[in-house]
């Protein structure tokens, strides 16, 4: 099973660590978990490093996940890297603009381990 | 805030009656789901909102007013714990980070699970209040729901007020 590098990005960092352990409860292998608090710090991420999976809120300040996935798409290295959108947003609308901007999926709190499992291994290939 | 308000949004002036059970359903998915602990209905009323932890999210849109969540310091460092892992116990600013996430969810599912609130109600992002010591007060019009659910026998507070 190979290990993959995971990238979360919210302005909570209680949040962010309830990713990575619902990540690790569910059983994924992850070998390097970097974080950023929001779009700008994870634009620059990608840019330093490799990542297989990146988890994003959509609400957040200086750039929000629907801006920070309209730039993603203009990172040559990071463009096909798919990411999950974790949101306490209700809104439909705001769920399909993340789809129609580039999100292979979302979770919306509150989520167990395994529904996060469920969303993501599909998008791993062969990796978990 | 997390979504737009149309001109044609219906604004509730006041507190729907199914609203409680639905606030009540709501904790109870985010203390199971994302902390792993059962938070149950008390028996009888254990009295008026207590305790030195309290997260508060504002509502803005079709529903205007907060969600708050107290309890005590001992409750909230078990929350904490359970979603955090055992280090964040002995981190007062991890525990009370946990609270407004806590909220925040809290708020969000109550909202995702009344439809004429789903699209048309913004959450502010969480405060957290540390001492017992204070008194909220609103700008009447005001309406508003307690309600005490127990974890492992102590009560956390769960409180919906809104304005009109």
């Amino acid at each position: 099973m190979k290990k993959i590098n995971v990238l979360i990005v919210d302005d909570s960092s209680v949040m962010r660590k309830i990713v990575e352990r619902s990540l690790r409860q569910a059983g994924l292998e992850i070998d390097v978990c970097k974080e950023a608090s929001n779009g700008a710090e994870a634009l620059a991420e990608v840019q330093n490093a490799t990542f297989d999976l990146i988890l994003s809120d959509i609400n957040m300040p200086a750039m929000d996940g629907l801006e920070f996935l309209r730039n993603l798409a203009g990172v040559p290295s990071a463009k096909n890297v798919p990411v999950v959108m974790i949101t306490t947003e209700g809104s439909e609308a705001r769920v399909v603009e993340a789809l129609s901007v580039g999100a292979k999926g979302y979770i919306r709190k509150p989520f167990t381990p395994e529904q996060v499992k469920e969303r993501v291994a599909p998008l791993l290939g062969g990796a978990q | 805030m997390s979504s737009s308000t149309s001109s044609h949004t219906k604004h509730h002036k006041g507190i729907d009656p199914h609203w409680k059970g639905i606030l009540e359903c709501a904790a109870i998915e985010v203390f199971n789901m994302m902390a792993g602990l059962e938070i149950t209905p008390f028996a009888e009323p254990p009295g008026t909102p207590a305790g030195e932890q309290t997260a508060i999210v504002g509502l803005a849109g079709a529903l205007c007013g907060m969600i708050t969540v107290r309890c005590s310091s001992a409750a909230a460092t078990k929350v904490a714990a359970n979603m955090l892992g055992g280090d964040a116990a002995g981190n007062p600013s991890m525990i009370s980070d946990a609270m407004g996430e806590v909220c925040n969810m809290v708020a969000g599912n109550f909202k995702a699970k009344v439809s004429s609130l789903a699209n048309d109600c913004m959450l502010s992002v969480p405060t957290v209040i540390t001492g017992d010591n204070y008194a909220i007060q609103t700008v009447p019009p005001s309406d508003g729901f307690e309600l005490a659910l127990s974890l492992d026998g102590e009560p956390v507070w769960f409180t919906l007020i809104t304005q009109s």
